[in-house]
């Protein structure tokens, strides 16, 4: 299968500026000549030393954080975008159709219900509400969120709770791309089993997945391949 | 006819520069309708208030072939009506008169006359505030700007405002109005019920405000509207009482308490109509 | 969209000797939200008032695609027509509600003049729109016939909100909406706000000096330093993953909770 998301020659460095007159300015290389290409269907976890650039290169292909030089290749609305250098525009657009990104931690917006925050990335897709509200009501009970808690702001759930509802805010929208970023790191091990359960499923449906997996048990369940992050230039 | 006129004066009392520059505003006036033309204002011998502006216009176009009324409240015979009666008399050589129909020139503070006004008549306003917008925009640079670019929303809010006060649109006198479809204008304190009275008259309006330094004017036939709502539509004061002298059922009627007793009377503010219908 | 809403090229303006903003250039495009940072003195409110036609720039154009008459340069226009804009395609939430207000007339008439201006004269129907407004806005309806002077900030700054949005603009510029409120009322005109870009496909432009806000409502974000900017992309991006120094120094200044 061909793949959607294609990585060459990716360059990344963080300079920190000198914030006092002794002293000059750091670089911190992180990212040197990856390459990597996904195709639907594949998960591709990243592996490597802790500090090696895992999640800088997940965040690199996100936007998150901004490459120096290489080429990030998506297919999006039935053609290749180059997002190294591109306008924001294209980037938001990307965010919004193709690309979905499960973070660690949920980024908590205050006094929005959790349903809200679940549903809000299907409206911008201008799905109709009541069909995204469903939708998000579905994930969360897939995800073990008591219904009680759908109309409250997730500000105050534990730690679990909170990555449960940013999973489902990830998903919510069928992305053709997903990016995992130690997706089940704060769940126990029953949430964990749904939540892998989920992006199985995903994945056979045919998303093309790069993820970032520490749990083993939950690597081998989902990654068809791995990339060594700590060996540069290595075409996975 | 041999000059009559107080010859420790010039005619009609100012010199004959200043009543070329007002009537060159007047001119200037007629030309935009509604729209406030400055003029240079003279020292009169009465202060600000008591109708200067009014004055200067009149002196400005009275000739001695002209016959003058003029009424402070529809009345022909109050102090003031009576001095500045007095002043033109004594200035300029006129016949001066209380009947409307009789004067070439009539000068008004608060009132149009009941009479229809005709062809060839001049009706000269005292005029306190010109600006229609002051009260709601303080600052002239501003006002001159939203005349400037036909900006009246916000007198539109006013109104809005007096509906969700009052329940109608509260205001009574010196009720704004659009002339020709363009420049809003305030009328004078004259009474709401007066301004259907400005629409298309066959008279020349001038009005002159003294203080404020502005004169502006509604040629004859002109269309003149008084601001509404489609839901609230402009409506003038009614009585259910008739005049206690002349039984009129369709003029302005003023409420007087003759005795202490606090008994009221109705009468015509317009005296001279009054008495007309009485004879 | 084949042309972006907002185009701003060279935007240099000066104060006497004093360069306030210098070669300011960005597109908008429909449904963006850009945020313009930076601490006091960096030019983001003379950049502000040169964007939304307050301000005539020394240098540079600012050109807007109006809905019906193509791409104007707003600096161009007669004033008439500038003013006409501001009125209904565009919008403007000052910091301090009472310079975007009427305080003198109640809140209903506040939101309906937009109306009025551009010729709504059926009181009833104005009233109404009003009443739509105020709800959306999170206001109590019985306040209505009150006058702002009544009205708490939080209120105040929901209400010049709702007197903006209700010729249903295209575009609106906000400085500092938020600024100068307790930090529960922030937090819910912050929601207020999300959810108004959201629901009615807003675009913004947003000064701050409040990173925090910043990261809740935009979606770009311009740095900008002494008249300059010195760095530009996705907010996020600017915000995780800051290049230029002053940038990693604002970063880094904000207070943990």
């Amino acid at each position: 299968m061909l793949p959607v998301l294609h990585v060459s020659g990716l360059n990344k460095s963080f300079v920190m500026h000198a914030r006092s007159s002794v002293g000059g300015d750091l670089a911190l290389p992180v990212l040197r000549d990856v390459a990597l290409s996904v195709a639907p269907g594949e998960c591709l976890a990243l592996v490597g030393p802790s500090g090696a650039g895992k999640s800088t290169l997940l965040r690199s292909l996100y936007g998150n954080y901004r490459a120096d030089t290489g080429s990030i290749r998506v297919h999006h609305h039935d053609d290749w975008t180059e997002l190294v250098g591109a306008e924001p525009r294209v980037m938001l657009d990307v965010r919004r159709h193709t690309m979905g990104f499960v973070s660690q931690f949920l980024r908590v917006i205050p006094r929005v219900a959790c349903v809200d925050v679940v549903a809000e990335p299907m409206l911008r897709l201008g799905a109709e509400p009541e069909e995204a509200r469903r939708r998000a009501e579905f994930l969360l009970g897939v995800l073990g969120i008591p219904s009680r808690l759908w109309s409250l702001p997730p500000a105050t759930f534990s730690g679990g709770e909170q990555q449960r509802v940013n999973i489902a805010r990830s998903l919510i929208a069928d992305y053709p791309v997903l990016l995992l970023d130690e997706p089940t790191a704060s769940l126990d091990q029953a949430n964990r089993d749904g939540v892998i359960e989920l992006i199985q499923q995903r994945r056979d449906a045919g998303a093309a997945i790069v993820g970032i997996f520490h749990d083993v048990a939950v690597r081998e369940a989902l990654a068809t391949r791995t990339h060594d992050v700590a060996l540069p230039g290595v075409q996975a | 006819m041999p000059d009559t006129h107080d010859a420790a004066y010039n005619y009609a009392y100012l010199d004959e520069q200043t009543k070329r520059m007002i009537r060159r505003a007047i001119l200037k006036a007629a030309a935009i309708p509604g729209y406030q033309v400055p003029f240079g204002g003279r020292e009169m011998p009465l202060p600000y208030g008591w109708g200067t502006g009014g004055i200067q216009v009149t002196a400005a176009i009275i000739g001695r072939d002209d016959t003058l009324k003029v009424i402070d409240q529809g009345a022909d015979d109050t102090t003031n009506a009576v001095s500045i009666r007095r002043f033109f008399a004594r200035v300029a050589d006129v016949e001066t008169t209380t009947r409307t129909e009789e004067a070439t020139v009539i000068q008004t503070r608060h009132r149009v006359p009941e009479t229809p006004l005709k062809e060839g008549q001049i009706l000269v306003f005292q005029v306190p505030i010109p600006e229609p917008l002051r009260m709601l925009e303080p600052r002239e640079t501003e006002t001159r700007t939203l005349h400037a670019l036909t900006e009246y929303g916000v007198m539109q809010v006013s109104l809005y405002e007096s509906i969700a006060r009052h329940g109608r649109i509260s205001k009574g006198y010196n009720y704004p109005v659009l002339v020709n479809g363009r420049y809003m204008m305030s009328p004078s304190p004259i009474p709401k019920f007066d301004n259907p009275k400005l629409d298309r008259n066959p008279a020349l309006q001038l009005y002159g405000a003294g203080r404020e330094k502005r004169i502006y004017a509604v040629p004859p036939y002109t269309p003149v509207k008084s601001l509404d709502f489609d839901d609230h539509p402009f409506e003038i004061e009614r009585w259910t009482e008739s005049c206690a002298y002349c039984g009129s059922t369709e003029s302005f009627l003023d409420e007087m308490i003759v005795d202490d007793a606090g008994k009221r009377l109705f009468v015509c503010s317009d005296t001279d109509y009054c008495e007309s219908r009485r004879k | 969209m084949t042309a972006p809403l907002l185009s701003a090229r060279g935007i240099t303006k000066r104060f006497g000797n004093r360069i306030a903003c210098q070669g300011v250039r960005f597109d908008l495009w429909p449904g963006e939200v850009l945020g313009v940072v930076g601490e006091s003195g960096s030019g983001k409110t003379t950049l502000l008032n040169c964007l939304a036609g307050r301000l005539e720039p020394d240098e540079g154009t600012v050109e807007y695609e109006t809905a019906a008459m193509g791409t104007v340069d707003i600096h161009r226009l007669s004033e008439a027509r500038r003013r006409l804009l501001a009125r209904t395609e565009w919008g403007f939430v000052n910091q301090d509600a009472r310079e975007g207000l009427r305080m003198g007339v109640s809140a209903g008439a506040n939101i309906g003049e937009r109306l009025m201006a551009i010729g709504a004269r059926h009181y009833g129907n104005i009233r109404q729109s009003a009443t739509d407004w105020l709800e959306r806005v999170e206001i109590d309806l019985d306040r209505l016939d009150d006058k702002p002077t009544t009205y708490s900030g939080g209120m105040r700054q929901r209400l010049q909100i709702a007197r903006n949005l209700v010729s249903e603009p295209r575009l609106v510029f906000m400085d500092e909406p938020t600024g100068g409120l307790d930090v529960s009322v922030q937090a819910r005109l912050l929601d207020l706000l999300r959810g108004l870009v959201d629901r009615f496909h807003l675009s913004a432009v947003l000064v701050t000096h409040d990173l925090g806000v910043a990261r809740l409502l935009t979606h770009r974000l311009m740095v900008m330093q002494g008249g300059q900017v010195v760095e530009e992309g996705l907010t996020d991006q600017v915000l995780d993953d800051p290049h230029h120094a002053y940038t990693q120094m604002l970063v880094a200044s904000i207070l943990p909770v």
